[in-house]
């Protein structure tokens, strides 16, 4: 008896380790999601099929061009924004200010885009993208803790900080959230606010280029591999509230943890994962619109 | 006005008239695969249809409509095969459960707009093929069901692909008819009351959680049933049907066939049933080292973004316009575009030169 309520506690333990590891690359992509959705009130459908074009890429720097996987980490992330920016100014740019449905249809568009596309490069096979981190795990206190969840939660919180200092400490960052709070007053300011879109859609790729690159290994490598995540990812991002980045980041790892405990724990629990998101969203969105660290707002008639 | 009025309706008749000699004479003339192809073409139109009176008129945006088509699909699937139910009485009771489950969805919709209602319901069609896999005791899981073919009743010369798309366009025909003639009734007008402006639209009385729940219910209800039909016309139901890409292509079929106008939906199933098709047919291209796959989201997404950036009203709004320009039809008044442009803003360059 004794015995059994030991093991359930490791294995709890184990969970939510693993689960705070998922929950990291989901707050990666809910992060990217909110840069974007803070710029132009917009939820980007198609973040998470950027990130799996991104992470083909990876894949194919290491498979074909014999890179070491953090040479190849790198530049993929600078490809990453390149393509992001480039994105902004063909597809977005013509429909700024246009409508949140004629948005969400373009990013909708962009998503059969980039999801036929690496369908066409690299087909539909599943492919093992294997990681940076041994798949060993080191013993603590009785628990197995895996190498690669740590690997994980470390290169995120890497990026995560990158982010905030861009936007805490540098001009550039000044003037990206100033153009995407007062669009106005930053124009008149000689802040060039169209361009600082296009910026936020390359960082927000290249974040979301990491949440990629870090599934990957764990799940395997496919065009469609990102769709659960990017719900995941929406999780996260409306239970942190959708405006916040520090929300983003606790939504992801709470969503992670909540996910891991989900699959674990309850029967047929890795088919409920999806639904489960659902639930969340849904949940949320009733009962606390702004979610955790969101402010509501008041609707102007 | 009274010319302009005739006139209006002698092009409605000559369409309606050339359309229904088109949709008589097509299975007389194709082999047996086009004509499968071209019930599934009714299908799409039924539950476009639907998608149209919830999306493009009560103004409520749904990525997820497929999944009320696999409700009507399995309600089919499962009473056909496991209780030998007719599938006369499986398509209308396909309609009104996954109608239930619209009305159900409708109510927690209430309360999410514009955004959140997309993120919503992105997340339900994303949910439906695992938890469809999930109650595999139910669903047959992964391995899906074999349903038996649908024979024309006896005495009637006609193969069971054209039984299957007379019947499949008789229920469409039929199901046409009441969505437009709402459309022209106190519901249709407040839908699009709430669509141009909730507030006005509470301001003026309308009942907004009625009939926006109601948009959900008909809308479903149209899905279960073009679900139904789809499961009759393969004989094979599969979780796999309902993914993610279903519930897009509806979406896509509708704001390219064009959203909002009652002509869109017809075009957009064509354009989900040829798409689909063509890029089966490409996939054994190959151009020098690329070889196509045989899936249509490319073609999809690059149509979507330019039809939006060119004709935010769909090919059917394209069409009208140009009958209109050529003055093979005459209107009193335009139908708002849906997808409205805000008003151009002056840039602050653009005032110092």
């Amino acid at each position: 008896m004794l015995l059994a309520s030991v093991s359930f506690a490791q294995s709890l333990a184990q969970q939510v380790v693993s689960g705070i590891a998922s929950g990291a690359i989901y707050a990666s992509l809910a992060l990217a999601l909110v840069l974007i959705y803070r710029a132009m009130d917009v939820a980007n459908f198609a973040q998470g099929e950027m990130a799996m074009f991104a992470t083909f890429i990876a894949y194919t720097l290491i498979t074909q061009f014999h890179l070491a996987f953090f040479a190849a980490f790198a530049l993929t992330v600078v490809i990453a924004f390149a393509g992001g920016f480039a994105i902004e100014r063909v597809m977005i740019r013509p429909f700024e200010g246009s409508s949140v449905l004629t948005l969400v249809i373009v990013t909708l568009g962009l998503f059969s885009i980039v999801n036929g596309l690496a369908g066409l490069i690299w087909g539909y096979v599943f492919k093992t993208f294997s990681g940076p981190f041994s798949s060993n795990s080191i013993q603590f206190g009785g628990v197995y803790i895996g190498i690669q969840d740590l690997g994980v939660i470390a290169v995120t919180l890497v990026v995560l900080s990158v982010v905030f200092l861009l936007f805490r400490f540098t001009k550039l960052g000044l003037a990206m959230r100033a153009a995407s709070l007062y669009p106005e007053s930053s124009r008149l300011l000689g802040v060039r606010t169209s361009r600082m879109l296009a910026l936020g859609w390359g960082l927000s790729a290249s974040v979301g280029a990491v949440s990629g690159m870090m599934i990957a290994p764990i799940i395997y490598l496919d065009p469609n591999m990102m769709q659960p995540i990017l719900l995941f990812a929406f999780a996260a991002a409306v239970l942190g509230g959708i405006e916040s980045p520090l929300g983003a980041v606790v939504g992801g790892v709470l969503v992670g943890v909540l996910l891991a405990l989900v699959g674990t724990y309850l029967p047929g629990g890795q088919n409920l994962r999806t639904p489960f998101a659902l639930l969340v969203i849904v949940a949320v969105l009733l009962f606390r619109p702004a979610g955790l660290f969101g402010r509501i707002e008041a609707k102007r008639v | 006005m009274r010319a302009a009025l005739t006139s209006v309706r002698l092009s409605t008749i000559l369409i309606s008239v050339v359309g229904l000699v088109a949709l008589i004479g097509i299975p007389l003339v194709t082999d047996s695969f086009q004509t499968f192809q071209f019930a599934n073409v009714a299908a799409f139109v039924i539950v476009i249809v639907g998608l149209n009176l919830l999306t493009g008129y009560s103004g409520q945006i749904s990525l997820g409509n497929g999944a009320f088509m696999a409700v009507g699909g399995y309600t089919t699937a499962i009473m056909a095969h496991r209780l030998g139910a007719p599938y006369a009485l499986t398509i209308p009771l396909g309609g009104l459960i996954a109608g239930a489950f619209g009305f159900l969805i409708g109510i927690p919709a209430l309360r999410l707009h514009g955004i959140y209602l997309a993120l919503a319901t992105f997340a339900l069609a994303l949910s439906v093929t695992p938890v469809l896999n999930n109650f595999d005791t139910f669903t047959g899981g992964h391995v899906g069901i074999n349903l038996k073919p649908a024979a024309p009743p006896a005495g009637l010369d006609l193969s069971n692909e054209q039984w299957l798309y007379f019947v499949g366009w008789a229920i469409a025909g039929v199901l046409f008819i009441p969505a437009t003639l709402l459309l022209h009734s106190r519901t249709g007008r407040a839908w699009m009351a709430i669509r141009d402006s909730e507030t006005a639209a509470i301001a003026n009385g309308v009942n907004i959680a009625f009939y926006k729940t109601l948009a959900f219910g008909i809308s479903a209800f149209y899905a279960g049933v073009a679900g139904s039909l789809q499961i009759i016309n393969t004989a094979y139901i599969n979780p796999d049907n309902y993914s993610l890409g279903l519930s897009l292509s509806l979406l896509i079929g509708l704001i390219v066939g064009g959203l909002g106008n009652i002509w869109g939906p017809v075009l957009g199933g064509l354009l989900v049933v040829w798409l689909q098709y063509f890029a089966e047919k490409a996939s054994g291209v190959h151009l020098g080292p690329v070889s196509f796959g045989g899936k249509p989201d490319i073609g999809f997404g690059l149509l979507l973004v330019i039809i939006v950036f060119l004709a935010p009203d769909g090919l059917a709004g394209l069409a009208r316009r140009g009958m209109v320009r050529y003055g093979l039809l005459r209107t009193r008044f335009r139908a708002p575009a849906v997808i409205a442009e805000e008003l151009p803003m002056v840039e602050p360059d653009q005032v110092r030169t």
